[in-house]
């Protein structure tokens, strides 16, 4: 799961790419080659042992576990550690698959929306306010969201919203690194003549938003729905704090509290491992598939 | 025109924090439900009770469907530690705690300081209920006051020690009765290649539970003041004990509840191990291929001839202030922690050890069990469970006391300082923690 999360960081378009001349290509020495590409090999073996410590770890009986080596097979039990996992407690864990998905996809989704009006609002209208709005939303990136938990759940405590499906779901929409992405990106890549034009066609302002300008910000969209959505999938603190009820827990959540019972049912060490080896393929699904957009996207930028 | 923009952005955060600071001021005025009116209420009454022990709710259903007008709900979370004392914490001061809640014992001060407890001495049958549960371990839950009883007493853990009856047999090393025969063993043992036992460097608990065991205390409360005596001449002989076995290499120190702490019992790298009656499933479970090479035996003495027990764990039910529902809440209490039909059902999902006399008593804690070849072991933990002191108290801050006294004991057994040392910082670590939080303390 960390080495996803560590991800979102590499991305930073910015302006500064825009004048930023393609560098020339220099003939390399072969031997910074082989230097860059064992530091990135060395790099890529920190990310990956994680997840296939993790992999192998899920195949195992609880026996072999501890007693063979870490990072290769025994018996392959994969399959039926998913079927124990999944049978146990009326198989919570499923439902806890279901509710990350929720909030995670139909969170990431408005949020991605929202966001993005917002930044388009931001970079192509010219209102009073516009420069302060902007800067408030830029200092809710630097806000992080653990920080705000707390005063969250004193204020959903005042309307009753605690341990509600709404208490993680609605403070998800929020995603302050969106609208400045988005804004970033409308400013470069959606041409005012564009808009000028569409406006003479007819096209009212919201049609011309949904029309015209999400095809170009599409790749930005695009990222701010990924970065979103895995972060509303990791998210812990936001519902460790919210929620008391085992049903509207995330997987992450629902995991952590196993965890911290292994003490008293050893056996929960297992399950806690295997799912956590599901939790994470719904994120390398996600970026597998989406990759090509965000890569993109944020190349878009720096040729206009 | 920055500077402007700049003064704005301030104020305007500043005016958010001010909102809310202000919504938690105001959330801090619950009425606290007075003991004096521990009363039955008029018709049905719906309680929510806050608890991490996987299986709970199957209990409880047993009671909702025998008590149509009591109906208690079951909310979870992470173990106590985990964070959820942490939310009680903040549901209290948002005032929407849960009606009930788990507390473990050595967190319940914490919770008295903070008065966030509901004392059920005035509840119908809480008082009569006092020699029905282990004497200490409504020590526990009244801290020894006076018609005072700030939870019903749930589990416990009495600890004594597993060991490898097959390695000390194959060996012919006696199992040791007295620590300094223990000390013996540990190097009749290491001459066979492996370790007497593991010394966790994290669990400060077990080693409560040994300065417990030793008839030291760490905590006291004259009523006005709290007493804190981390350096305890009990508490100094069991860090020196300790501390002589690691500085002679006779005790592996791994980090308890890991996966190399499992194999080392797993693989008879560690022969014994002193812990608490819960402690027989983590054995059961992390070291499957020594299944009916265990046994227990009482805790070696300071003293030979001695009986004396530490305890390590176990929690309470507590009454949370703000409920509207004392009395209900604390019948509910009263039959999850005492009734066989309950008691039964928590050891069998949970292997909870039961803090009441009559749980002792179960059918199931009288068998043999399997893995321990067929040891009846509870007879052992239930000795030991009434040989534990009463005299033991917590701390109210006790999350700081381990925290610091833990990073000493990590860096004890790595060579540097020792566990004497741990025990004198955390002394003052916890003195400076409870007056940060204007708790008063006799110096």
């Amino acid at each position: 799961m960390s080495a996803l999360t560590e991800t979102p960081t590499v991305a930073r378009p910015s302006k500064r790419l825009k004048n930023t001349p393609t560098p020339k290509v220099a003939k390399e020495s072969p031997l910074s080659r082989v230097g860059a590409m064992t530091v990135m090999l060395v790099f890529t073996l920190y990310f990956l042992i994680p997840i296939w410590w993790l992999f192998i770890a899920g195949t195992k009986s609880s026996a072999q576990f501890t007693s063979t080596n870490p990072l290769w097979f025994a018996d392959f039990n994969l399959f039926a550690n998913i079927g124990n996992l999944v049978a146990y407690r009326d198989g919570v864990f499923l439902k806890w698959m279901l509710n990350s998905a929720l909030y995670a996809g139909a969170g990431a989704l408005l949020a991605t929306l929202f966001a993005g009006m917002a930044g388009y609002a931001l970079a192509k209208y010219r209102f009073p306010g516009r420069e302060l709005l902007f800067n408030i939303v830029l200092g809710g990136v630097l806000v992080p969201a653990t920080a705000l938990a707390l005063p969250l759940f004193l204020i959903f405590s005042q309307v009753s919203l605690t341990n509600t499906f709404w208490a993680v779901f609605l403070p998800s929409l929020v995603s302050p690194f969106g609208v400045y992405l988005t804004r970033i990106f409308a400013s470069a890549s959606v041409p005012d003549e564009l808009i000028e034009a569409a406006r003479l066609d007819g096209a009212g302002e919201v049609r011309t938003f949904f029309t015209v300008s999400v095809k170009l910000m599409f790749p930005a969209l695009v990222t701010v729905f990924l970065f979103q959505f895995v972060a509303i999938w990791n998210n812990f603190f936001l519902p460790l704090i919210m929620l008391r009820d085992e049903t509207l827990f995330p997987v992450t959540l629902g995991l952590y509290a196993w965890n911290s019972q292994v003490n008293q049912i050893p056996e929960l060490r297992g399950y806690v491992l295997i799912g956590a080896l599901l939790s994470i393929i719904p994120l390398i699904i996600l970026f597998l598939l989406l990759q090509r957009f965000w890569r993109n996207g944020l190349g878009a930028g720096s040729v206009k | 025109m920055r500077i402007t923009k700049r003064a704005a952005t301030v104020a305007l955060l500043t005016a958010a924090t001010v909102a809310l600071t202000g919504c938690s001021a105001a959330g801090t005025s619950t009425d606290s439900a007075d003991a004096a009116d521990c009363a039955p209420a008029e018709g049905k009454v719906d309680l929510t009770f806050t608890s991490w022990i996987p299986g709970i709710e199957d209990v409880v259903a047993v009671w909702n469907e025998a008590n149509p007008d009591i109906q208690v709900a079951v909310q979870t979370g992470p173990n106590g530690n985990g964070g959820t004392y942490a939310n009680f914490f903040n549901q209290l001061e948002a005032g929407n705690a849960p009606d009930l809640g788990q507390i473990e014992y050595d967190a319940l001060p914490n919770f008295r300081v903070q008065d966030g407890l509901v004392n059920l001495a005035s509840c119908a049958g809480v008082m009569e209920a006092k020699d029905d549960f282990v004497d200490w371990t409504w020590g526990q839950v009244s801290f020894n006051e006076d018609d005072a009883v700030y939870a019903i007493p749930q589990d416990s853990g009495p600890m004594a020690m597993f060991y490898r009856a097959d390695l000390f047999a194959a060996n012919n090393i006696a199992i040791p009765t007295t620590w300094e025969e223990y000390a013996t063993a540990a190097e009749q043992v290491r001459a066979t290649g492996a370790y007497i036992t593991n010394f966790s460097q994290g669990d400060i608990n077990q080693f409560a539970g040994l300065v417990w065991q030793a008839g030291g205390t760490w905590f006291g409360n004259d009523g006005d003041n709290w007493n804190v005596d981390l350096t305890g001449d009990e508490s100094i002989k069991v860090a020196d004990f300790w501390q002589d076995l690691i500085d002679r290499d006779l005790v592996s120190t791994v980090p308890a509840w890991t996966t190399e702490w499992d194999n080392a019992y797993n693989t008879g790298a560690a022969w014994t191990w002193n812990s608490a009656a819960w402690g027989a499933n983590s054995i059961a479970s992390g070291a499957p291929d020594t299944a009916g090479k265990w046994a227990v035996a009482e805790s070696p003495q300071w003293e030979a001839g001695d009986a004396a027990s530490g305890n390590w764990g176990g929690s309470s039910t507590a009454v949370f202030t703000g409920s509207e529902h004392p009395y209900e809440a604390a019948q509910f209490a009263l039959w999850l922690n005492s009734s066989s039909e309950s008691l039964t059902m928590l050891n069998e999902a949970a292997n909870l050890y039961p803090a009441a006399k009559a749980g002792l008593e179960l059918p199931v804690l009288k068998e043999g069990v399997e893995f321990y070849g067929n040891q009846p072991i509870y007879d052992v933990f239930a000795k030991a469970s009434s040989e534990v002191s009463a005299d033991f108290v917590w701390g109210p801050t006790m999350t700081q006391t381990y925290n610091d006294v833990s990073d000493g004991f990590k860096a004890a057994v790595s060579g540097d300082g020792t566990l004497a040392d741990a025990l004198t910082t955390g002394q003052s670590a916890t003195i400076d923690a409870l007056k940060a939080q204007s708790i008063p303390v006799a110096e």
